[in-house]
């Protein structure tokens, strides 16, 4: 189907929007914000955005919205903004992304969006984030909880099990179609990921209240404290509570280790519990807050991985007072799965960058604490199964790097509990949930999933993609009834 | 919100609260934990569950003040509430028929390991039950084990009540006795269900202790309650929280539980200036360890 033709109200011929740059994005200086947890980016103001909208060359085709996950119509909202409409701007966001504010923050728009603007092949790419989190925060502060359209009641009643961005998704796309949707979170704040694995300083979480208020507002209802598989199962949800379908939206699981000597040496954390000690718990706000952390000030701390997950720790521990910190990676920084941007950024703050390094062992200082990593240097060989080129060891290139603390972050693993509860369930062979890629349908009937439970680790909108497919097909299941 | 429906001390610094939690007093199973949150800026910590009644929507779980967050707990009263409660968490106890199984509790840990030689007993098992305390105040569930058990052995490491010495005195005199003993079942302080494991080790008897390491979410995500089994990493809130005793490395467990001393003496000692803190103000307001047995 054609897109929707809309007029341009951009005075600009193409010639003269090719010759305006790439309108950077505010942030705080480097050297001030190494030290805090508040947000780096600081928005565009109006007359930024502006200009950054001034320079779309409004594709008749727009590469743009076929590379996004959710499909969201880059040209057309870019449009309003040029016109100055920018709650009509974030209208048009919200028709595919209910969570405008945050994929404006964390989404990987190089893989996506803008990796196939055309503007790029002549020079850089539209700032199409950029301007999401800018007609975003704008709508957010014109919010008026009046101005939400309630969809017509089918009195179906679909469960969500999480409230990451899969969930979040899922919930808000279905309730625009008048369901009603009830959210399973496990944990005491809604959000998943977003709230326990993503740093202030990237993702205020004032933020992640603010979409999940307006979500309340649309309908969504939520409930914390529920660990779907112990506290209720999918079975009782469906016989019992009179839910017509289930989405399981659980996200990653348990951390992966690497299995190498020393790594239970206090000081050894995995990023998933030293991010949701600082995320979810506010350790860095010790003794404001009763979490505790250990003491980074003046310490030397390294993180293992080269992903978003890694540069989030790292950073972090930069923010607690870290002497020195550095990133381990074994493979050469253009594998590194991280934003280019947080890269940027985490070179700007003093992180050094030991690419083409592994540890293989951690050593203890002799009282059950990590004293030292001992690294080794790799070269790259041929691809491996990922596409990537796979690390192999130098022999005789060992060294020990003094560390007081390393965080690892190299990945997780399915997380068993809803799917040892709930019979019938196929998993693939590493335990994650078997979903059809299209409808995100399982092998039970009326039963969805999609997130990182289904594909493993991956990104926030990866995950949304997911849950607006299973939210399309939950639809057409609810309304044919046919599976 | 979670409202507490009764809460009275059972011990000097021990307080027995009946929590409204329908969600979890239904699904609740012997060996189970709940995580709750008390205040806004509070942490999250794992509690025993000592039963639950389905009918009534209400779970029992036993407090020790210990550190900050459990001293603030157990100065909640009946009416008040509590922020977050989320559970039943953990694998349930295994249940069957073993034989003969020898059910320790020391100090608090005598209300995680109730349920179980409940459901043990009820399975058809011959139940030997040994509880101690520091002195005859922390002997804790003595009456509920008996209705449990077909013997009930009591210690007190200061001989104030029954008699002096240790719980794994008993059973050692158990299994000197010619007592043939299918199965053990241990939950107390650490270095209580280590000593239990070194007595079991020898004779080779299948001993069960319940862990509680330190733990964040308690639902699969975190890692922080990794412990290693056989040496390999396992995860008391997803693949326990119990465990077969002879195949945990206790050196890493006590030694990762140590790794916030600092952080949670420095907690305490706020705590305890603050004003407010006054209203716990009990007869049993002091803080008490429970028995251990240290080498």
């Amino acid at each position: 189907m054609p897109a929707t033709p809309t007029k341009s109200k951009n005075p600009l011929p193409n010639r003269d929007r090719l010759k305006i740059p790439r309108q950077h994005m505010p942030e705080r200086p480097a050297g001030e914000r190494a030290h805090q947890f508040t947000e780096v980016n600081l928005g565009y103001s109006a007359d930024l955005a502006r200009q950054e909208a001034l320079r779309c060359i409004e594709c008749a085709k727009p590469t743009c919205t076929e590379g996004c996950p959710v499909g969201v119509k880059v040209k057309e909202f870019i449009q309003l903004i040029v016109d100055g409409d920018y709650l009509g701007a974030a209208a048009k966001i919200r028709e595919d992304n209910v969570l405008p504010a945050i994929t404006g923050r964390v989404c990987p728009q190089e893989d996506h969006c803008e990796g196939d603007c055309l503007l790029k092949k002549k020079g850089e790419s539209m700032g199409i984030g950029y301007l999401e989190r800018f007609v975003a925060d704008y709508e957010q502060e014109h919010f008026d909880a009046k101005n939400i359209i309630k969809a017509t009641p089918t009195g179906k009643k679909v469960a969500i099990v999480g409230s990451g961005p899969s969930g979040l998704t899922a919930a808000g796309d279905l309730v625009q179609k008048g369901h009603q949707v009830h959210v399973f979170e496990a944990l005491h704040e809604i959000g998943g990921v977003l709230v326990y694995g993503i740093p202030e300083f990237r993702l205020p979480k004032q933020i992640i209240r603010d979409q999940v208020d307006y979500m309340r507002a649309m309908g969504v209802e939520f409930e914390t404290d529920v660990v779907v598989g112990r506290t209720v199962t999918i079975d009782e949800l469906m016989e019992e509570e009179g839910f017509d379908a289930v989405f399981i939206g659980t996200g990653a699981g348990l951390p992966q280790f690497m299995g190498i000597p020393g790594e239970h040496l206090n000081g050894v954390y995995s990023a998933n519990e030293f991010l949701t000690r600082i995320n979810l718990m506010h350790a860095y706000e010790f003794p404001r807050y009763d979490e505790p952390i250990v003491d980074f000030r003046g310490k030397d701390v390294a993180v293992i991985g080269g992903g978003n997950t890694a540069l989030d720790a790292i950073r972090s521990a930069l923010r607690l007072g870290a002497r020195k910190a550095y990133v381990l990676y074994r493979r050469s920084e253009a594998e590194m799965p991280a934003r280019i941007e947080e890269v940027q950024h985490a070179k700007e703050e003093g992180i050094e960058f030991h690419v083409l390094t592994a540890p293989i062992e951690f050593l203890s200082d002799g009282k059950g604490w990590l004293h030292a990593a001992r690294c080794q240097k790799m070269a790259l060989g041929e691809p491996d199964a990922s596409g990537r080129r796979r690390p192999v060891p130098i022999t005789g290139s060992e060294y020990d790097l003094p560390l007081s603390v390393a965080v690892i972050a190299i990945g997780t693993s399915a997380n068993p509990i809803v799917q040892s509860t709930t019979p019938g369930l196929n998993t693939n062979k590493k335990g994650y949930i078997e979903a059809d890629p299209t409808t995100q349908k399982t092998s039970r009937s009326g039963v969805f999933a999609g997130g990182d439970i289904v594909t493993g680790s991956a990104t926030v909108i990866l995950a949304m993609g997911a849950g607006r497919r299973a939210a399309e097909a939950i639809h057409e299941y609810l309304t044919t009834s046919q599976w | 919100m979670f409202k507490i429906v009764h809460a009275q001390f059972i011990a000097p610094g021990i307080k027995r609260f009946i929590i409204e939690a329908p969600r979890i007093a239904r699904k609740q199973r012997p060996g189970q934990f709940v995580i709750v949150r008390i205040v806004d800026h509070g942490e999250r910590i794992p509690l025993t569950i000592e039963k639950s009644n389905p009918q009534k929507g209400t779970v029992n779980i036993v407090v020790q003040s210990i550190g900050k967050t459990t001293h603030l707990l157990n100065s909640l009263d009946t009416g008040d509430s509590i922020l977050d409660m989320v559970g039943p968490l953990g694998k349930p106890s295994q249940i069957a028929n073993f034989g003969t199984v020898v059910a320790i509790g020391g100090g608090v840990g005598t209300a995680m390991a109730y349920p179980t030689a409940l459901a043990l007993k009820r399975a058809g098992n011959r139940v030997i039950s040994i509880i101690g305390g520091r002195s005859k105040d922390l002997v804790i569930l003595e009456k509920e084990m008996r209705e449990v058990s077909d013997a009930v052995l009591v210690t007190t490491d200061d001989g104030s009540y029954a008699d002096q010495g240790l719980v794994t005195d008993k059973l050692r005199q158990l299994i000197d006795s010619g007592t043939t003993i299918n199965l053990v079942l241990a939950v107390g302080p650490i270095p209580m269900m280590r000593a239990v494991a070194e007595v079991t080790r020898r004779q080779n008897i299948r001993t069960i202790v319940s862990l509680n390491p330190i733990m964040i979410d308690g639902t699969g995500m975190c890692g922080g309650c990794r412990v290693l089994i056989d040496g390999r990493s396992e995860f008391a809130c997803v693949d326990g929280p119990e465990f077969e005793a002879h195949r945990i490395d206790f050196d890493i467990l006590v030694q990762r539980n140590a790794m916030y001393r600092e952080a949670e003496r420095r907690s305490l000692e706020d705590y305890r200036s603050e004003p407010e803190a006054k209203k716990a103000g009990t007869k049993f307001d002091d803080a008490v360890g429970c028995t251990a047995e240290v080498k």
